[in-house]
């Protein structure tokens, strides 16, 4: 087992041959902190997938607890042109997790579009609100227990079910 | 004043402020939240507020809603400004008006009808979606893709830059009151569009661009009207010149306007030309080479600046390294196969169809089932004339991925608006968004 900033380092195979952490959810701030002060200068990308419903092998690394959420942080340093991903279990009962924005302001508007569409709660996040959805609105659409609706059809035979 | 206060400057700082104890760690969280350049209000407070903030300071004070239906804002961008008389205090872009859930839609479609989806997102530049999508699917393949696909794909992606920068500078110049030269960009994209309807069927949304390598060869004569496309443009960019660049009009209305510096735009996660434009030469084509971009002899252009001027000076000089790529790969396309021969990918000839039962079976499988793709997640980035654009997957071993998600450059790229629109006026405002760039069809997805 191989760690970096104190993380779990992923094994190259299930990533396709890219550089993945595996942080808890108490190290996240600390290992990010740490990966930004080794270079990793730019927050490129942040986002959630959710397990529900996963029928593979999640290839995850001896020591990381699977659940339902992960919360996925790409990284960029410009110096080295190296690339590295932070994958963090987020579980369902907690949907929580300590929000990057003071490290990298950009994470704004991705944060929250993982709040509006996956219900992860960024903690200290300047303005969590929903951002792609109207205000209003109930659940979040990317969960995978959340249905792809469909829009009523206006036949007579047709049961309208949504 | 704008967003010094909100960006961490050095690294240092911020990796100290992050992990040290918690009193620090509180100041330093307030140090950089509260001189905002971002109006952080919901609807419902601004409803409430009623367009007309009660502050006895400042009796000019207004909240003013510019779209999301204004022609400068390229599609449904709507801002909700703080104002003081005409200048711009605090901002706040408000999106979603286009969100029609395309992530989710992804999940429901396999891999190869994939391209279909994604290609509408960024509707100016849809080809880099689709090769941005294709490598990420490869990379879990493991598969090599032809060299000639690849060559092609170079060729198509970068007419599709030129396409591109040539809606930027046809928007550009409608937004700031030139309209001749909305007329002038209309015009040459259209030829290039002609193009790519001749290679691909459609002017927009390919799906050209496929798992595997592309979906047709390139048409018998290509060469004649790449080069044909070359020398119509070339000339005509420096007829821009000299209708925009050096005119006195178009200077003032730009230079100055909508500064930010390259720890900003880092800090911001800005890509693109809004990044090269701060100063930071990255280029993913040069810094992390795909496709062949290592072979062939292209500039990074850079400003010094950061303003709206160098934005619009990077995208009219992208244009012209574009061609010159376009250019390259005239001389250098292979002969060979444009998909990769791969039965688990590759759907059968056509022509094999009439002749093989199995043939007729594997091209009915490959369109109604699709080809499994093993489990694992990747990440696939390529520069779109936006910024970075990047797709991950996560494959769960079955024909359809379980989760697309697009990192869509002009998703992030807005979050630089507050920050360039503090303090100048609205008119000015008109100028940095369309210097911004912003495609709405991505943004929401």
């Amino acid at each position: 087992m191989t760690e970096r900033y104190g993380a779990i380092a992923g094994d190259d195979q299930p990533s396709a041959g890219q550089a993945v952490l595996h942080p808890s959810r108490s190290q996240w701030c600390d290992v990010a902190a740490a990966a930004r002060a080794d270079g990793f200068d730019q927050l490129i990308d942040l986002t959630a997938v959710d397990y529900l419903t996963y029928g593979a092998d999640r290839g995850l690394p001896e020591g990381v607890e699977p659940e339902r959420f992960e919360v996925i942080a790409s990284l960029l340093s410009h110096e080295r042109r190296e690339r590295l991903r932070m994958r963090v279990q987020v579980p369902v009962g907690d949907p929580s997790l300590p929000t990057l924005f003071d490290l990298w302001p950009g994470s704004e508007s991705l944060e929250r579009e993982v709040y509006d569409m996956f219900g992860i709660a960024f903690e200290d996040h300047p303005d969590l609100s929903r951002i792609l959805m109207p205000e209003d609105w109930s659940g979040h659409p990317l969960r995978k227990d959340y249905d792809a609706g469909q829009i009523p059809v206006q036949f007579k035979a047709a049961s309208n079910v949504r | 004043m704008s967003i010094t206060d909100t960006a961490p400057s050095d690294s240092a700082d911020a990796g100290a402020g992050a992990a040290s104890t918690g009193g620090d760690r509180a100041s330093e969280r307030v140090r950089r939240r509260e001189p905002s350049a971002v109006l952080r209000m919901s609807e419902a407070e601004a409803a409430a507020i009623g367009g007309d903030p009660d502050d006895p300071t400042d009796d000019e004070l207004v909240l003013l809603n510019m779209g999301p239906s204004h022609p400068s804002t390229h599609g449904v961008l709507r801002l909700m400004l703080e104002l003081s008389g005409e200048t711009v205090l605090r901002s706040k872009p408000v999106i979603g008006y286009l969100h029609t859930g395309m992530e989710k839609t992804g999940e429901q479609l396999t891999y190869l009808q994939g391209g279909t989806n994604v290609t509408r997102m960024d509707y100016a530049s849809p080809l880099f979606n689709e090769l941005a999508f294709c490598l990420a699917t490869e990379r879990l393949l493991g598969i090599d893709v032809p060299e000639r696909a690849t060559w092609i794909r170079m060729l198509m992606c970068e007419l599709n830059r030129v396409s591109s920068h040539l809606l930027f500078m046809a928007t550009n110049g409608m937004d700031l009151g030139a309209v001749s030269m909305m007329i002038y960009g209309w015009r040459e994209r259209e030829e290039v569009l002609r193009f790519f309807e001749k290679v691909t069927g459609l002017r927009m949304n390919h799906n050209y661009i496929r798992p595997g390598g592309v979906a047709a060869d390139l048409p018998a004569d290509w060469r004649t009207d790449v080069t044909g496309l070359i020398e119509l443009i070339e000339p005509r960019l420096d007829e821009y010149d000299t209708l925009l660049t050096g005119q006195p009009i178009w200077r003032e209305r730009l230079q100055g306007v909508g500064v930010i510096n390259a720890a900003e735009a880092i800090a911001l996660g800005a890509t693109g030309p809004i990044l090269r434009g701060a100063g930071m030469a990255w280029d993913l084509r040069r810094d992390e080479p795909y496709l062949f971009y290592d072979q062939v002899d292209f500039d990074v252009i850079v400003g010094t600046h950061g303003d709206c001027y160098d934005r619009y000076a990077i995208r009219l000089n992208e244009i012209r390294e574009s061609l010159r790529i376009a250019a390259q790969i005239i001389e250098a396309m292979p002969a060979g196969d444009y998909r990769v021969q791969d039965k688990k990918v590759t759907p059968p000839p056509r022509s094999r169809i009439d002749a093989s039962m199995e043939a007729l079976i594997h091209h009915f499988k490959i369109f109604t089932e699709g080809f499994k793709v093993p489990p694992g997640e990747a990440y696939a980035s390529v520069e779109s004339p936006r910024g970075e654009l990047g797709v991950y997957l996560v494959s769960d071993g079955t024909s359809v991925p379980y989760r697309v998600h697009v990192r869509a450059p002009s998703f992030v790229n807005l979050q630089t608006l507050p920050h360039l629109m503090q303090g100048g006026l609205i008119a000015d405002g008109v100028a940095i968004i369309s210097s911004v760039d912003p495609i709405m069809g991505e943004v929401d997805r």
